[in-house]
């Protein structure tokens, strides 16, 4: 049996899943943070 | 520790650690998995699936110690009232889950080609499967019961429960007949070679950096929303 699909596979899991959630928390901390400041520059 | 209670001084130190944890734990994740990818020598028995390890084991101890971390973090939020203990659970359970599944998800994708089958209701595989429900459950209760920047003490509680699963997972293979290896790494030592395990500490520690960096994010935008709910408040008052 060929193993190398199964490496990509769990490889390609841990990527896309680390990537992913990295990409999720930064956004939402750059959305909340501006948006704080921008009220704070507004007030 | 209540030093860092004041989320002014917390924000002093998180904001510059934040892209140093992120970049730190991407550079070392990608040169361990790299070097599990391509330079380390396969298996005499498993062959080349072996190299599942450098993502599987990794992702496995963060997952339980994600939760272990949690049950911290509640315990802070129980007894001492610390203001930013719930935050701070609530944020560490977000990765603990992300790293749970990456555990159960490349585990099975390892057992197709070394155990025949992607799944089986073993006791190692059953626990753990129960601990990313537990991290389900924590992030479901604690984001119902988020008032005014404090996380219920219902979801503190069920945080504190849910560390009975940790042991269980941790002594599974030991009590029941298991498809899954007993442990290869105690604290007594490892039985796997050093030219397999040098990559394993490169994504573990990458890993942890990784999971750390996404804690503060979260707790930084969960502070931010706060702050801007406060100020809100105050505006409709006057």
């Amino acid at each position: 049996m060929n193993h190398w699909p199964f490496i990509i596979a769990a490889y390609g899991m841990a990527f896309l899943g680390i990537g992913g959630v990295m990409l999720w928390a930064w956004r939402s901390m750059r959305r909340a943070e501006s948006a704080t400041s921008d009220r704070v520059r507004s007030d | 520790m209540h030093g860092y209670a004041n989320p002014r001084r917390f924000l002093s130190i998180a904001k510059p650690l934040t892209p140093w944890l992120v970049w730190s734990g991407l550079i070392l994740s990608i040169a361990g998995m790299t070097a599990g990818l391509f330079y380390t020598p396969k298996d005499y028995l498993q062959g080349d699936s072996v190299r599942i390890l450098y993502v599987h084991v990794p992702a496995a101890w963060l997952g339980m110690g994600g939760w272990s971390a949690l049950a911290i973090a509640c315990l802070a939020q129980l007894v001492w009232r610390h203001p930013l203990a719930g935050l701070a659970a609530r944020a560490i359970a977000v990765p603990g889950a992300l790293f749970t599944a990456i555990c159960l998800g490349a585990g099975s994708v390892w057992g197709r080609p070394t155990w025949g089958t992607y799944w089986q209701w073993d006791g190692r595989m059953t626990s753990m499967l129960v601990l990313l429900f537990l991290y389900f459950g924590y992030i479901a209760l604690a984001n119902a019961t988020m008032d005014r920047g404090q996380v219920g003490k219902s979801a503190a509680i069920f945080g504190l429960v849910g560390v009975v699963n940790i042991p269980i997972i941790n002594r599974s293979v030991v009590w029941w007949n298991s498809l899954h290896q007993g442990p290869s790494i105690t604290l007594k030592g490892s039985s796997i070679d050093s030219s397999m395990l040098w990559p394993l500490g490169l994504t573990t520690l990458g890993f942890a950096l990784i999971f750390g960096a996404i804690v503060l994010m979260l707790m930084r935008a969960d502070l931010a929303r706060i702050q801007a709910e406060a100020r809100l408040r105050r505006m409709a008052a006057e």
